[in-house]
């Protein structure tokens, strides 16, 4: 008998499991607006990956002096520039650098944050204060400015963007993380596992970090989205990507000159950058509600 | 007999930012193989605490906590871990006292896989399913998660867990404080056929005396982190001797209509801060016998009849 | 034979939320005479607080729905508009909540939020002086120094702040007090001051009172009259000596007394009632608490039983209806 309630008892352990993320996923499914968000993020994330097939990234690179400043027609989908390079292109290709600085920089800022903020949430004390003031000196200064500075000390590459938005912002993270785990350490079970033996990493990996890490996924989402802005804002004012590479703020910077005659070079790059990060943010709040386990249906 | 547990000025101080908060101050308690001791106390008067203290989930500030007559303040971090299988609590919030991110199996059988019960998971979860049982959780709930479940059931599996180890001796911090009467007495029940069961120990801290009188064999007073009154269940009910225990006895509202106007000692004012304590009575400010005495020195916590302490100078 | 001050007729209350529909208050029946004390008594989730709620129209309206009469001096509440309502809430009729530590305001004194709710409802026209005159007196009835007005609500314990919530309760001396739990957030002896002080304002005032409570012990302590709810219905109904002594019990009632220990009797077992409250999106056909009644009959699971009454003492439950009809 017994063995056969344990096989059962472990079977069922098992399906409970994956139906929680299947629960969150459920939930998430029913917000509309997050769906939305999700399937046009992931239309980007196809274009950014597939952008060779969909457009020569030459055609956004040649410049070709017969076609100067064409308004959207068959032949070049969102018009031309003053080089006479095709903007679709430039459009699809930027979102590789876009989208990979957005994820590559919430990516180090998670793991140095999280790591930063969980030691100074679960040890507290000296660590907790020597930690927090080091991110206070970084939040004195405004985090465009201090991204600035590093790309202007360190002279304007992708790698040199790519760390002035990341330092810009983990001091975020690095409350966040702390403040979610400040709030699951006060709750009995943490205790409970203390009495019953549970050493550190056992109690950081299988109590807190579960129960942590719900807010700590929305607001990398929405980070995405913040990093994508500062980064296009910092090659808009021609700190980040250098030309002739495709990059939307740098595309926008280009194109105010020519805003007048021809809306359509900072419409769409404009619009790229504003659908992205408005997608992250509704995926983000999607996932926020979805992971609420007391916001149940 | 000798006790399972006992304390000797057990002392548990915290860091404020105007001194020190005197939580637990000079405990003694001691808790027979078997029985039950009942701590009561209104809030803040250092009854949680001191059931964390005597398990060293807080360090104690000062004192001594014997457990089947060796000093365990004296032990290392590998023998106390060893010694935690047979000491277990039972929180009172079932709501924040179980990872909600567990299934009920799992929680169940955290403990017994990081003490290394068993070998195979078949036995752990064998186990799981045992202790399910004895506490009343049907098997369906096995997978489900906290969220699914209601107080009382939460609660059962707090019992469950702190039953996984085969403890000795647990810690029950009002663990029914946070139900509904009706799931109370089931609870309560519960408790005590576990006792008779497995010859359990219970330490059983609660602001309801009621409760309290129904449970323990013997029960301690505390006012302000200090046990001012220890006494025989019956015995205290019956003849309760410090003024505190007399106004906290005649404050429980009766449920029998005929005792509507029975007198009250309604004592005035309310429960003064446990910071920087100042010497002499802690209750001697909502007294109605203090004398200049009882504010000069702090009273002798003295046997007045066999097995019955208290700490009012005027109790005979 | 004294006047009726509140006459509840049918209520019935049910929540629609987009995905299910929760039953709170099925058809309950309550009358209250001026000067006395009404106890509902339940547990969690027996619809104490929502017929509560339902009295001051204080419910959300967009997924609340509301049936029957409320009768108030009179009137039916449920047929007034919003600023009648304002003008009886408050005045007429005021609540104490549970918590005291979130009824307060914290950035107000407590002196200015007893006088907010005088210059609301400033019918007799009070000067300015004459409502910090009242603010005094409201404070001392409630055993506060008059002193302590200019004090904000951290600076009070927990059961001076209860104090200073039934202070603004009675300010403008209502007719009818709805005291929800009001002291289950204290300590016993708290409890007891705050208990000895309302029957005694009570007493002064003659204010009418709905008592709601889960405590069998303040019930018999505080109440003339006592309701005794289970999901959603009232199960049993008559004064506080039929209640505690009569006879005759719904066995619901049997059960709420058997789960509380007896502080004058030893018994080495309590009798709780087996079971689970029944979910209020899907409630049991017949009685509503045939699933856990130990003397649960046939007829219990198929028809809502009707009311058994004796003088004024109402029993709904078929175990008496069958002697009743004899």
């Amino acid at each position: 008998m017994s063995n056969t309630a344990a096989a059962k008892a472990h079977s069922g352990k098992k399906s409970k499991k994956n139906s929680q993320l299947k629960e969150v996923w459920r939930r998430f499914r029913k917000n509309k607006s997050a769906m939305v968000g999700l399937i046009i993020l992931i239309l980007f994330a196809l274009c950014a990956i597939f952008a060779d097939l969909i457009v020569p990234y030459e055609r956004g690179i040649d410049q070709d002096g017969s076609v100067r400043l064409q308004g959207p027609s068959a032949e070049h989908w969102f018009g031309t520039d003053a080089f006479g390079r095709d903007t679709f292109a430039r459009v699809v290709h930027g979102s590789r650098v876009s989208l990979s600085i957005g994820f590559a920089a919430v990516g180090i800022s998670l793991i140095l944050g999280g790591f930063l903020g969980a030691a100074a949430g679960y040890y507290g004390g000296r660590a907790d204060n020597i930690i927090m003031r080091i991110m206070d000196v970084f939040t004195c200064v405004p985090g465009i400015l201090l991204a600035l500075a590093i790309v202007a000390a360190l002279g304007s590459s992708m790698t040199n963007l790519l760390i002035a938005v990341t330092i810009s912002s983990i001091p975020g993270f690095v409350r966040l993380v702390r403040s979610s785990i400040l709030t699951v350490v006060e709750n009995d079970f943490i205790e409970a596992a203390r009495s019953y033996g549970a050493k550190d990493f056992r109690i950081i990996t299988k109590y807190i970090l579960p129960n942590a890490i719900g807010p700590i996924i929305v607001q990398a989402t929405m980070g995405i989205a913040s990093m994508i802005l500062s980064a296009s804002g910092l090659s808009y004012m021609g700190m980040g990507i250098q030309p002739p590479r495709p990059e939307w703020g740098a595309m926008l910077s280009e194109a105010k000159d020519y805003m007048r005659t021809d809306p359509h070079l900072l419409l769409f790059p404009g619009f790229a950058i504003l659908i992205s990060a408005l997608c992250f943010n509704l995926v983000g709040d999607g996932l926020r509600d979805a992971l609420d386990p007391k916001l149940k249906d | 007999m000798s006790a399972l547990l006992e304390t000797k000025d057990l002392k548990k101080y915290f860091k404020v930012s105007n001194g020190y908060l005197h939580a637990v101050d000079g405990v003694n308690i001691a808790i027979d193989e078997g029985k039950t001791l009942g701590v009561v106390g209104e809030s803040g008067c250092g009854k949680s605490t001191l059931g964390r203290a005597v398990l060293r989930l807080h360090e104690p500030t000062g004192g001594e906590v014997y457990y089947k007559g060796q000093n365990i303040m004296t032990y290392d971090k590998v023998r106390m871990r060893e010694l935690r299988r047979e000491m277990q609590i039972i929180f009172q919030d079932p709501y924040s006292s179980i990872n909600p991110r567990m299934s009920v199996q799992e929680i169940i059988a955290e403990p017994i896989i990081i003490n290394k019960m068993f070998k195979t998971r078949a036995e752990v979860f064998d186990r799981v399913a045992e202790l399910m049982d004895t506490v009343g959780l049907a098997e369906r709930l096995s997978g489900a998660y906290p969220h699914e479940l209601d107080g009382g059931r939460r609660q059962r599996i707090g019992v469950a867990r702190a039953l996984s180890l085969n403890p000795k001796f647990i810690v029950c911090d009002e663990p029914v404080s946070a139900l509904d009467v009706s799931i109370q007495a089931q609870i309560l029940n519960l408790l005590m056929d576990l006792q008779d069961e497995f010859g359990l120990t219970y330490m059983f801290i609660t602001h309801d005396l009621s409760v309290v009188k129904h449970i323990s064999t013997e029960i301690a007073v505390m006012y302000l982190g200090m046990c001012i009154e220890r006494a025989p269940s019956k015995e205290l009910f019956k003849d309760p001797k410090h003024p505190y225990t007399k106004a906290l006895l005649s404050a429980i509202p009766i449920p029998n209509i005929e005792m509507r106007n029975k007198k009250i000692e309604v004592i005035k004012g309310e429960v003064t801060s446990p910071v920087n304590p100042k010497p002499g009575c802690r209750f001697a400010p909502r007294c109605p016998n203090a004398t200049e005495a009882c504010t000069a020195q702090t009273p002798e916590f003295r046997e007045i009849s066999p097995g019955h302490y208290c700490a009012c100078p005027f109790a005979q | 034979m004294s006047e009726k001050l509140l006459e509840i007729h049918d209520l019935e209350v049910i929540y629609k939320t987009g995905l299910e529909t929760v039953y709170a208050v099925n058809k309950i029946n309550l009358s209250l005479e001026k000067g006395k004390t009404l106890g509902l008594v339940g547990e969690t989730g027996a619809g104490k607080t929502t017929t509560a709620l339902a009295i001051l129209a204080l419910l959300p309206e967009r997924t609340a729905h509301v049936k029957g009469e409320i009768i108030f001096d009179g009137q039916d509440l449920l047929q007034l508009k919003e600023y009648e309502l304002r003008e009886i809430r408050g005045e007429k009729i005021s609540m104490i909540f549970q918590d005291p530590m979130s009824s307060l305001n914290p950035i107000l004194t407590v002196g200015s939020q007893i006088s907010e709710a005088l210059t609301l409802h400033n019918d007799q026209n009070r000067s300015k002086e004459e409502i910090e005159a009242r603010v005094e007196e409201v404070l001392e009835m409630v055993g506060i120094p008059a002193f302590r007005k200019k004090d904000y609500p951290h600076q009070f314990s927990g059961g001076m702040k209860q104090r200073v919530v039934i202070a603004i309760a009675l300010a403008c001396e209502p007719e009818l007090l709805i005291a929800d739990e009001p002291t289950t957030a204290l300590d016993v002896t708290i409890q007891a001051q705050v208990l000895a002080m309302m029957n005694e304002l009570r007493e002064r005032l003659q204010t009418s009172m709905i008592m709601i409570t889960h405590d069998l012990g303040i019930v018999a302590q505080t109440c003339d009259d006592v309701a005794v709810m289970y999901a959603g219905e009232i199960i049993e109904y008559g004064s506080a000596a039929d209640i505690f002594t009569g006879d005759k019990h719904h066995p619901y009632t049997v059960g709420l007394f058997g789960s509380i220990p007896n502080l004058e009797v030893d018994s080495p077992r309590l009798s709780p009632i087996e079971g689970l409250m029944p979910d209020p999106t899907d409630l049991p056909k017949g009685c509503k608490f045939s699933p856990r009644c130990p003397q649960c009959m046939d007829i219990c699971r198929e028809v809502p039983p009707a009311d058994y009454v004796n003088g004024g003492h109402r029993i709904c439950c078929h175990l008496y209806n069958k002697e009743g009809t004899k």
